[in-house]
């Protein structure tokens, strides 16, 4: 049953545009995801990621309201927040995670009624789980740019990326502007976030950012294994996820996050750096 | 000459040390004690530029510090680090590389060949391919001499080197330390153990919440000055 019906997937693949449009979107997703994930989780900023993801809800309202693209938007909410968080955190002797929590809620509550006022209630519940069937062309090709954006940072501020990520101090040390490279990060987490909005929707994309990375974390012990191993687990879990979502009719968001969590059970278990089956040697 | 001078730095209402004013000399180690919560850190963390302070300066010859910070090189204290980072030993000490290349620029094969000859030097190359999570104390720390060699600093500071790391790597530590010196280097190290002060050190800066004392060891460590930074009954063991 389970052949017929993985047969059927595919054979709908090769019929219908929107699936193949899915298809893409969620694999490209699937990458993006998996490589500012593994930085999310290395600097310790898993609470960040949700924070970011649900702070650009009023971006995504105030889009639909003007018309625009909602890239624009979310990324003004998602720096905007970034930096509030970062002053509440440090004009006052708040925690960071405390600053985080009350700055997120506040504007995800803001979000909603911006939505409310949008009047698109159909459209609220796509942004909150995700509806990867209904991807657009427009869609496809702003996350193809986002994609482009993601690897074109990693590529030009690795060593940057890794010695922050590491040994934020040691960096600060030698001059390097450590806060241009959190906030750079922030600006592309931001844009990673729309786009995973499409694939799992807002109230998952965390999952897409920290469970992927941390099943790569558990494989490897260098940081570009990790990253490539992260992207992998993040196209499988949305090539998998999708099958699901299509055969089953689940919503897209829940089918790709739970088989990035089963990946990661497995991995938990079986992984030589947990050691509960297999030894690390060195 | 790495000068400070008319230094203050408080953490909210709370003052650290005030109009503070050493010079450290080329050539020399200069040890730094005082007791925990004396400002020792904080006082090199501030001449890093990483803490903010609230007036004064730091210059090494003539020129502000801040702007010449790749001539400095930071050893901070281990318990700093995250030991479970994807990273291994090799990698560390190539990333003193990063401070001259600057943006957009890979470690070449130069660099490379350099964070060898320093792994070589602190006798840890078999220990490449390491994450650093699996390396003693000693062998970490020597990992970030390493990375201090490749960096080729004129000044290097060293927050707490020796905390809880075997005699073997404090010696090879101190050996390459005293290279440094005699190749006309700022070395300060920021210290806790006072038994070796004697015998690591040139010059000694006693704080506490302040400059206690500051000059040439012969000069400065002595029974009152350890007892004014510590406590007198310190200083009644240690010189008795």
């Amino acid at each position: 049953m389970f052949l017929n019906s993985i047969q059927e997937f595919f054979s709908a693949l090769g019929h219908y545009g929107f699936l193949q449009s899915a298809l893409v979107t969620a694999v490209m997703v699937g990458i993006m995801s998996g490589i500012i994930g593994s930085f999310i989780i290395l600097r310790g900023m898993s609470l960040m990621g949700d924070a970011i993801s649900h702070s650009v809800l009023p971006g995504v309202a105030v889009a639909y309201i003007l018309g625009i693209n909602i890239v624009f938007g979310a990324s003004l909410f998602g720096i905007l927040a970034a930096g509030l968080i970062g002053v509440v955190a440090t004009k006052s002797k708040l925690k960071s995670d405390t600053a985080i929590g009350v700055v997120f809620s506040a504007f995800y509550a803001l979000g909603f009624i911006l939505i409310s006022m949008a009047e698109s209630s159909t459209n609220l519940h796509h942004i909150l789980f995700g509806n990867i069937l209904a991807v657009s062309d427009s869609d496809l090709i702003t996350t193809a740019i986002v994609l482009a954006i993601v690897i074109a940072f990693v590529v030009f501020f690795y060593k940057e990326l890794l010695i922050t990520s590491f040994d934020n101090n040691y960096a600060k040390s030698y001059g390097l502007n450590t806060n241009l490279i959190h906030y750079g990060l922030m600006l592309v987490l931001t844009l990673v976030t729309v786009s995973a909005l499409q694939t799992v929707g807002i109230i998952l994309v965390v999952a897409m950012l920290v469970t992927p990375a941390a099943t790569a974390f558990l494989w490897t012990n260098r940081l570009h294994k990790m990253l490539v191993l992260a992207a992998i687990f993040g196209v499988i879990s949305s090539i998998v996820g999708l099958y699901f979502s299509y055969t089953f009719n689940w919503a897209s968001g829940p089918a790709i996050v739970i088989t990035a969590a089963a990946m990661f059970l497995v991995s938990f278990i079986f992984s030589p750096k947990q050691g509960f089956v297999f030894k690390e040697k060195y | 000459m790495l000068r400070v001078e008319d230094l203050t730095v408080s953490y909210g209402s709370n003052m650290i040390f005030k109009d503070l004013a050493v010079d450290f000399r080329p050539g020399k180690i200069t040890g730094i004690i005082g007791p925990n919560g004396a400002g020792k850190s904080t006082l090199i963390k501030s001449i890093l530029g990483m803490i903010k302070k609230n007036a004064g300066s730091a210059t090494l010859d003539g020129q502000e510090l801040s702007k010449n910070l790749t001539k400095v090189a930071y050893v901070e204290q281990r318990k700093d680090i995250d030991l479970a980072f994807p990273i291994n030993v090799f990698e560390v000490v190539l990333s003193g590389s990063y401070s001259r290349l600057g943006l957009f620029k890979d470690a070449g094969k130069k660099e490379k060949a350099e964070a060898l000859e320093a792994l070589a030097q602190v006798n840890l190359s078999e220990f490449k391919n390491r994450q650093i999570g699996n390396l003693s104390g000693g062998q970490l720390q020597r990992v970030f001499v390493a990375r201090a060699i490749v960096q080729q600093a004129e000044v290097v500071i060293l927050d707490e080197p020796f905390v809880g790391i075997d005699m073997k790597s404090e010696k090879q530590i101190m050996d390459i330390l005293k290279s440094w010196r005699d190749s006309g280097k700022i070395i300060i190290v920021v210290h806790h153990d006072l038994n070796k002060v004697n015998d690591y050190f040139d010059d000694l800066l006693i704080m506490n919440h302040g400059v206690v004392a500051m000059g040439p060891v012969a000069e400065t460590y002595n029974q009152t000055n350890i007892q004014k930074a510590f406590s007198a009954d310190l200083s009644a063991v240690l010189f008795a």
